[in-house]
């Protein structure tokens, strides 16, 4: 492993390498995990009453027993057998009802627990999907993933149970303590040493434990992030033969993740048979205590064994709710990172009063634009263009010259640090972001399908469309022939990562769905690079229909495809250097000229 | 489950320790209440202060051993749960990066990356739980069940009547939820695919305003996932209702008898006391047991999905050395393939280059160009002809020598979120000059000049803060930065401009004289100067030649070049605009 710099070494403090610091109260995460809980108090209340029937009928059990064993102590031939099957009836009713309660109980709490969990989940995902982009840019997919499925699973294997455990203790904790007052109130003081004692034991542990189960969460988080990021690049691993790097990396990281739970658990393994310590240590402090008060005659044996055997059901309960309490850690740790999640600032709302925008003319317009992805780096200095509505705006310049964040800034990905862009006279930050947005249909560099058919990933951005608008917009991008081929045509379902579709064709199913779009502004990033020269001609019938009367931004490298652009903007270093039509750049025989030429030598 | 024997089996020694001393933590347990009876029965009426202290005493020595040994038997219990889960989860890591191409396709990466977290999870708790609960419990037992034979065997045999009823349910339970929890993780796979896809795809969601859309796909597959749960659930938690149900039944079949045999004067009225008292004890085991039953069985599902990959066959072995004499460096010969056994992807393709020779690939959009270098990596085999590397048939070369022979960019190709030196050494330990050399080659120089902490710079997901351009740049520079005997590029320049690639290939060309290239490219100008161009069309070769020949011999070729370069020096196009 030495000299061998770790994958992610240093950007993964972000995601929480480092032991991270609490910074939600305890209290503060019970109270919004209550809250969920909360909302089916119905089904709880009655969850409640379950529990205490089923108890209360779980002592009757017990006592029927005793009652048919007393009909049998009368003795050889002496047997009441008229009693006997009279409890025994009873005891198999009994039972048979206490297993169909508590069959109902736990397919009860079970129906809790998942209607919290899917809520969580809900919760989760749509506060996700409202996010800004640049979340995405900074948070590893696994690690996102690992606070949907296993945060929240662990939030709510314990949250559930515990509640149930922690109404049956209370209980039971109440009603054992009044019977003991009612026996001795002199043996209480007992309870006065080993109660703190155990509280304060629990508090001292979970303090300890809780930041442990904080690392757990975050590194099967890192782990989850690694694993998906690594499978996901399977082929170049494959092509370079670092299997076995990979393999090296998964299992520091393996190796971080089995320890981080492993810490966790070594400590919380202590909670429980400490507290059952401090319960032994109660009942030898009672049995030597009262038989030194039965010595002194002030309590008979009887009573001194009565008292026991409720503080043995008194401390059974207690013992439990501090291996709750330990659980639980767990559950505020992983539920912390889901809070600390959806306490992430989605996109600003939308202006108060903004409007929706009814692109009409789909003028557009920047005005003395500033920006940077990061404040203190400024890319774009002070740019301002005007493109008039169904004009043809191409932007050209060196890769990194910052002609994707304009995009970016016309499709309020991102908001700026300066100046403003206007779509028909308006300022895009007084208009919805779905109505500015849907004003767009864009063809981007990455060809994002997703799995579903083909049919369904065509129609996406216009859910209204029927097979034959669908069929037309795939042979307008010449991709319907293909489609037609494949055994089970705009049905096939595409995988993620499927096999059977190549870039290009990914690409021209990526034009049929902005083809589908109806909107006026079009922008076209990179549009057709992966589609070979051929298909491209044949599809340009298609693509000019596509902008007619539209305003379009098209960036390409294929120099040829932009130069009937009513404005050509040679970008670089974030201003536009020159900017005019392809015949009058040329003729300034500047960047555009040189970069134009280059393509012949 | 035979799997995850398999791999308990090293700890076997260390399970049997943290068994003995759980044993003796139980035993030491059980203990107390025995004083505290004895205490009171005996040591009170003795009247003796200092013996009571001293039985006082006793029993914190118990109280005091039962906790040490209970927590390190507990502890023990998670530390063979970590070397299981560790051991397991990485055998699986490595299977899978060994896996082929068509593996991974068939069984899904969201559903690999699944088995890989949500699964190994499920293992570390089983393994732990059962050993927790399922130590204790058992001990409980079979102790509780001897002392009721030692006690009245006939009696006690009637509460073992119970058993075979109870293996049934066990059974039944099982065999109905360990299938429901194999559904309920393939839905979790899709709970995955759903939100990988967000992830990816959050600019194209937002563009299209799908946000609402995409929240209500997930509300399905979340709903499946908890409806799935819930469903298993319901079988599952009918377990421990049943168990108790029958052993109380039993114990009231128990007392039954008992009247009889009291009254035959065959037992003892105190007998039958003595026997519910044990009884309780062994209600209780069972339903700690039957708690455990639950994370049994989604264990034993998730180790089903985990041993269906680690059995997964080895794929794409190196077969025994095949050599024919040739002065070719690659060759394909007569190459035919399909990736899924129906309509061919390539149809007997043929072409050869000697070292140090250049092939240029173009074609249409799905004609098979990247299909050509799967299979010169051997990343999927083809179906029939030859592919050799100088003269070695390519599935005969082992495969940490083939792949070391390249240098590739595939069409969308990954970088991690790490340092830019690491992205570009990619594990092979490079020097430094190296990197910078490559770079330079690359074209990548002037933009990572340009920031603050050049190599150490770190890239974010997927390298999302890099332009499209900057990317292919280093992703280049990976390539070149070993030396490859061959090197690839699959599209990769397609976000440089004219000037850039120009420059580009200008460098390959003065300083990896020796390196035979495959280049693949929708430009024309990336592939004209190439010794070989092979034009392509829906897998079937139709034109070979240089740039002159294929500009005389092939329409295809013409028309594409005429298309991106104009006729001829006028820099006139008839192509008006995409």
């Amino acid at each position: 492993m030495k000299g061998m710099p770790m994958m992610g070494g240093k950007g993964r403090g972000m995601q929480g390498g480092v032991p991270p610091k609490l910074r939600m109260k305890p209290s503060a995460i019970l109270i919004r995990l209550w809250k969920y809980l909360f909302r089916f108090k119905g089904l709880l209340l009655l969850a409640a009453l379950l529990t205490v029937s089923s108890n209360l009928l779980a002592l009757v059990g017990p006592n029927l027993s005793g009652a048919a064993i007393d009909a049998i102590s009368l003795g050889q031939g002496k047997v009441d057998f008229s009693s006997v099957f009279y409890y025994c009836g009873l005891m198999a009713l009994f039972y048979a009802l206490s297993a169909g309660l508590s069959y109902l109980l736990s397919v009860l709490m079970l129906h809790i627990s998942q209607k919290v969990t899917f809520q969580m989940r809900r919760d989760l995902f749509n506060h996700l999907a409202d996010l800004p982009v640049s979340y995405f840019d900074r948070h590893q997919t696994g690690d996102i993933l690992s606070r949907i499925s296993y945060d929240i699973d662990t939030v709510n294997t314990s949250l559930s149970n515990d509640f149930l455990q922690i109404c049956t203790s209370i209980i039971t904790v109440t009603g054992s303590f009044i019977m003991m007052a009612r026996i001795s109130p002199m043996l209480l003081p007992v309870f006065l040493v080993t109660v703190p004692i155990s509280i304060l034991l629990t508090r001292y542990r979970s303090k300890k434990v809780r930041p442990l189960f904080s690392i757990r969460s975050a590194k099967l988080g890192e782990l989850n992030g690694y694993t998906e990021e690594s499978i996901s690049g399977q082929k170049t691993i494959k092509a370079y033969h670092q299997e076995e790097t990979m393999q090296r990396r998964f299992a520091a990281r393996n190796e971080e993740a089995v320890s981080a739970y492993y810490q966790a658990e070594y400590y919380a393994a202590a909670n429980g048979p400490s507290v059952n310590f401090i319960n032994n240590l109660s009942l030898s402090l009672i049995s030597v205590l009262g038989t030194i008060f039965f010595l002194q005659g002030r309590l008979s044996l009887g009573n001194v064994s009565a008292f026991i055997l409720h503080s043995r059901k008194f401390s059974g309960p207690i013992n439990e709710l501090a291996n709750i309490y330990s659980e639980l850690q767990s559950a505020l740790a992983a539920a912390e990172r889901v809070f600390r999640t959806m306490d992430e600032e989605p996109e600003p709302a939308d202006d108060p009063d903004a409007v929706t925008l009814a692109h009409e003319k789909g003028e557009a317009e920047m005005r003395h634009v500033r920006f940077g992805y990061l404040p203190e780096k400024e890319i774009i200095h002070d740019l301002s263009l005007k493109a008039p509505g169904g004009n043809l705006t191409a932007i050209v310049g060196h890769t990194g010259a910052g002609k994707t964040t304009l995009i970016n800034l016309l499709m309020r990905f991102y908001d700026l640090q300066g100046g403003e862009i206007a779509i028909d006279g308006r300022n895009i930050r007084k208009v919805t972001r779905a109505s500015l947005r849907l004003g767009y249909a864009m063809v981007l560099q990455d060809t994002w399908l997703f799995s579903g058919t083909i049919y369904e990933n065509i129609a996406y951005g216009r859910p209204n469309a029927t097979m034959d608008d669908v069929i037309s917009a795939a042979k307008a991008a010449h991709i319907h022939e293909y489609i037609s081929a494949l055994p089970e045509g705009y049905q096939t379902v595409l995988t993620e990562d499927g096999i059977n579709i190549s870039q290009g064709q990914k690409q021209l199913l990526t034009i049929a769905r902005a083809m589908l779009l109806d909107a006026n502004m079009l922008i076209l990033d990179e549009a057709t690079s992966n589609v070979d020269t051929r298909t491209e001609i044949l599809i340009q019938g298609a693509m000019r229909k596509l902008m007619e009367g539209k305003t379009c931004f098209v960036i390409a490298h294929r120099l040829s495809t932009i130069q009937n652009a009513d404005n050509i903007l040679v970008v670089d270093d974030g201003d536009i250097v020159e900017q005019g039509r392809h015949d009058e750049l040329l003729k300034k025989n500047g960047v555009y000229a040189a970069l134009y030429y280059s393509q012949f030598q | 489950m035979k799997k995850l024997l398999y791999y308990l089996k090293p700890l076997f020694p260390r399970m049997a320790g943290g068994l003995s001393i759980k044993f003796l933590g139980t035993i030491v347990d059980l203990f107390i209440p025995s004083i505290l009876a004895y205490m009171i029965d005996t040591v009170a009426p003795q009247r003796s202060i200092p013996l009571i202290l001293a039985w006082g005493g006793v029993m914190l020595v118990c109280s005091l051993l039962a906790l040490i040994f209970n927590v390190m038997a507990n502890r023990m219990a998670s530390s063979v749960a970590r070397d299981t889960t560790r051991a397991i989860r990485q055998d699986l890591y490595d299977k899978i990066t060994s896996l082929t191409c068509q593996q991974v396709d068939e069984v899904g990466i969201p559903s690999l990356i699944s088995r890989i977290t949500s699964d190994t999870y499920n293992i570390h708790s089983m393994v732990g739980m059962v050993q927790r609960i399922g130590i204790r419990a058992p001990i409980l037992l079979l102790g509780s069940i001897i002392m009721t034979l030692l006690l009245d065997a006939r009696l006690a045999l009637v509460l073992l009547a119970t058993i075979p009823f109870m293996a049934a349910v066990i059974f039944t339970i099982t065999k109905k939820g360990v299938p429901l929890y194999g559904v309920l993780q393939q839905n979790v796979d899709r709970l995955v695919r759903v939100v990988r896809e967000n992830a990816t795809g959050i600019r194209v969601i937002k563009a299209l305003s799908k946000t609402q859309y995409e929240k209500e796909r997930f509300e399905k597959v979340n709903g499946e996932v908890t409806g799935q749960e819930l469903k298993a659930g319901r079988v599952m938690s009918a377990s421990g209702p049943s168990m108790n149900l029958l052993l109380n039944l039993g114990m009231t079949t128990v007392i039954l008898t008992g009247a009889y045999l009291v009254n035959g004067g065959l037992s003892e009225p105190g007998a039958i006391l003595a026997f519910a008292n044990y009884f309780t004890i062994i209600l209780n085991a069972v339903i700690a047991i039957s708690r455990i039953f639950v994370n049994f069985s989604k264990g034993s599902a998730s180790a089903n999905r985990i041993a269906f990959v680690l059995d997964l066959p080895e794929d794409l072995q190196t077969l025994p050395p095949d050599h024919r004499d040739t002065d070719s460096h690659i060759l394909f010969e007569q190459v035919s393939f399909s990736y899924l056994g129906q309509k061919n992807n390539l149809s007997n393709i043929s072409f050869s280059l000697k070292r140090g020779e250049t092939l240029g690939i173009i074609g249409a959009t799905g004609c098979g160009k990247t299909t050509i270098v799967h299979l010169l990596m051997r990343l999927y085999d083809r179906d029939s002809g030859e592919i050799r590397i100088n003269g070695d048939d390519v599935r005969s070369i082992p495969a940490e020598k083939l792949h070391t022979l390249f240098g590739v960019v595939f069409q969308n190709d990954v970088l991690f979120a790490d340092t830019i030196a690491e992205n570009i050494s990619f594990g092979r330990q490079l020097a430094e000059d190296r990197l910078e050399d490559a770079i330079c080659r690359a074209q990548a120089g002037e933009f990572i000049d340009s920031l603050p902490d050049r190599l150490q710079h770190e890239l974010t997901i997927r390298g999302s803060n890099l332009s499209g351009g900057q990317k292919q740049r280093l992703l280049i520079a990976r390539a070149l930065a070993a030396h490859p005997e061959i090197l690839i590029l699959d599209d990769s320049s397609s976000a440089l401009d004219y000037k850039t690639d120009a420059e580009l290939r200008r460098e390959i060309r003065e300083n990896f004289a020796g390196v035979t290239s495959i280049i693949i490219a929708q430009r024309i100008s990336s592939i004209m100067y190439a010794d070989h161009i092979l034009v392509l069309d829906n897998g079937r070769c139709i034109g070979y030649g240089t740039h002159d020949e294929l500009m005389r011999d092939c329409s295809v070729y013409r028309e594409i070049s005429v298309s991106q370069m104009g006729d001829g020096a006028k820099g006139k196009t008839e192509e008006v605009l995409a």
